[in-house]
């Protein structure tokens, strides 16, 4: 495989075979405390296809070289590559320009840089930023230090008991005061997809920017900036099957070029004198220092890797997944889903009656099935739903419902051994 | 009986399940499940040893230049494992406590429930039951 080179057009007219699918994936074929491994822990982080692994390999054992400054063949190979990367991350979510594309460490760096670089700048004392109930930490914290900082006031949406925005609160929060809007795209611990384009358009009427968290949206479906008019959206690449480190921060040009960089250093200037400093052109603006080169490339062959694929088909094997997965889970007594959500991705978060779930979360794992516990780093979240944390299993398009059949059992099992 | 001993009976009771690591782990559930609950007035803030997901609540108490400790876990699993810890650590002296090398946790692998994770309940009651003795053997010193 050559870096940079797209495999989507040998593979476009697979049909979807989960069987061949999970042979890409290395990791999966395991056996864990004994027994093969069922893993539903993909909203914490996907698994990656050989082809991703390979791209990294191949970087460090062919032409491993510091990008954007030296002459010699292996550097122009590697900023080609790395650059490529960053056209196919334009292509995945349809910007209009690479200028648009800033490669960061990942969603969290994304939202950080946002909040620092634009709220810093653009935040008046008074001012208000609108997040969600359901935003995961580093969707909250970074606002609260810039609101902090701006004297400006963080407002937070509602939502109802089966895990939806309250849209009608929203709109009532909106005010020509609200200059951001900061919301998570699907939520990491119920699955809600939000109906963002609506959040959009509302905020832009209101006169305020919008910001998406995309981390747990982008593996599921296609995102399409232009079609949503977001003017920020985050993502990170370990959730998209590529490698950890590196993530995207999309952003209108015409918002970019207004902000301030968020670090300083190599990379990101034109001149420099002990004077005054020019800035380099977007997007190098944002990414000071060197930066995870194989890391850029790999995720850009996990983007050819989706597109192989084929989102539509990842969203209906997806689908089944869930409405199986919930079909037979609901009919585990004393199971109880938390978010019900009318739109939802392939993940589900719930509760057994009388059933911690740090103890439901151990003995899993000693059955070889992986999920996670815990709030999710959404407390507030939690804290809605007066629990303190949940069970979740998130699934990816190399699941299958024999593995949800497993999960079935070993909650079955868990509940005999600690009711 | 010393640390050393007790921790040398539980290793034997445990080598009935070297093949069995099912049986192990309910036993440990029924430990816990068998712990006898924290009297209500000693789960205070003071007390909780906060988890990242599991809380334990830690009662230490000196009689006669020895530690007893009482716990309390919200998860079966961790409370499992308390009573274990307890077992061979209360009744104990501050200084044998400070000392003591728990090989236990390898011998009978409990290492799968306790985690690597620095935010463990359990890694965290270990650091606190630590920390009682250092305070009792400071106050043994000073009376």
């Amino acid at each position: 495989m050559i870096p940079g080179v797209s495999i989507r057009e040998v593979n476009i007219s697979k049909p979807f075979d989960v069987e061949a699918i999970r042979q890409d994936f290395p990791i999966l074929h395991q056996k864990v405390n004994g027994y093969p491994l069922v893993y539903f822990d993909n909203a914490a982080t996907s698994q990656k296809p050989n082809l991703v692994i390979d791209a990294i390999s191949n970087y460090y054992k062919l032409y491993n070289s510091n990008i954007h400054r030296g002459l010699h063949y292996m550097s122009e190979k590697a900023t080609e590559a790395y650059e490529a990367a960053r056209e196919k991350s334009r292509a995945f979510l349809n910007a209009s320009s690479t200028n648009e594309i800033n490669f960061t460490k990942g969603t969290t760096e994304g939202i950080n840089l946002v909040a620092s670089s634009y709220g810093r700048k653009f935040l008046q004392p008074g001012d208000e930023v609108i997040i969600s109930t359901m935003e995961h930490h580093s969707n909250i914290v970074p606002w609260q230090m810039v609101c902090d900082e701006r004297g400006a006031k963080l407002r937070i949406i509602p939502i109802d008991d089966d895990g939806n925005l309250l849209l009608d609160e929203y709109k009532k929060l909106l005010n020509n005061r609200t200059k951001i809007v900061s919301v998570v795209y699907v939520s990491n611990a119920l699955g809600t997809v939000n109906p963002v384009k609506d959040i959009i358009t509302l905020a832009h009427e209101a006169g305020a920017v919008v910001m998406l968290d995309g981390a747990q949206a982008t593996p599921h479906m296609a995102v399409d900036v232009q079609e949503l008019d977001c003017d920020f959206l985050a993502l990170s690449s370990h959730k998209i099957f590529g490698p950890t480190g590196m993530g995207i921060l999309y952003g209108k040009e015409r918002l970019l070029e207004q902000m301030n960089p968020y670090q300083g250093g190599g990379e990101m200037i034109k001149t420099v004198t002990f004077e005054k400093t020019t800035y380099n052109e977007l997007p190098y603006k944002f990414e000071a220092g060197t930066p995870d080169i194989s890391g850029g490339i790999a995720m850009g062959v996990a983007i050819d890797y989706i597109n192989s694929v084929g989102y539509n088909k990842i969203a209906q094997h997806e689908h089944d997944l869930l409405v199986y997965g919930t079909e037979v889970l609901s009919q585990i007594e004393g199971l109880r889903i938390i978010g019900q959500a009318k739109e939802k991705a392939s993940v589900i978060s719930f509760l057994v009656d009388g059933i911690h779930p740090y103890d439901m979360g151990v003995l899993l794992d000693k059955q070889g099935i992986a999920i996670r516990t815990g709030h999710h780093c959404c407390q507030p979240l939690m804290d809605r739903f007066a629990i303190p944390g949940t069970c979740r299993a998130s699934f990816a398009f190399y699941n299958t419902t024999a593995e949800i059949d497993k999960l079935v059992k070993g909650i079955e099992k868990v509940k005999t051994m600690l009711l | 009986m010393t640390i050393n001993e007790i921790q040398d009976q539980i290793v034997e009771e445990f080598s009935i399940f070297d093949d069995w690591p099912e049986e192990r782990d309910q036993y440990i559930i029924d430990i816990g499940k068998k712990l006898p609950a924290l009297d209500e007035r000693y789960k205070t803030e003071d007390n909780i040893v906060k988890g990242c997901q599991s809380t334990v609540w830690l009662h230490a108490s000196e009689i006669d230049g020895r530690v007893y400790f009482e716990a309390d876990s919200n998860t079966v699993i961790t409370k499992g494992i308390i009573g274990l810890l307890v077992r061979v650590l209360s009744g104990q002296k501050p200084s044998d406590i400070l000392n003591a090398d728990l090989y236990l946790i390898d011998k009978i692998n409990l290492r799968s429930f306790i985690g690597s994770q620095r935010s463990s309940g359990l890694q965290m009651m270990l650091k606190q039951i630590k920390l009682y003795a250092v305070g009792f053997s400071q106050q043994a010193k000073q009376a």
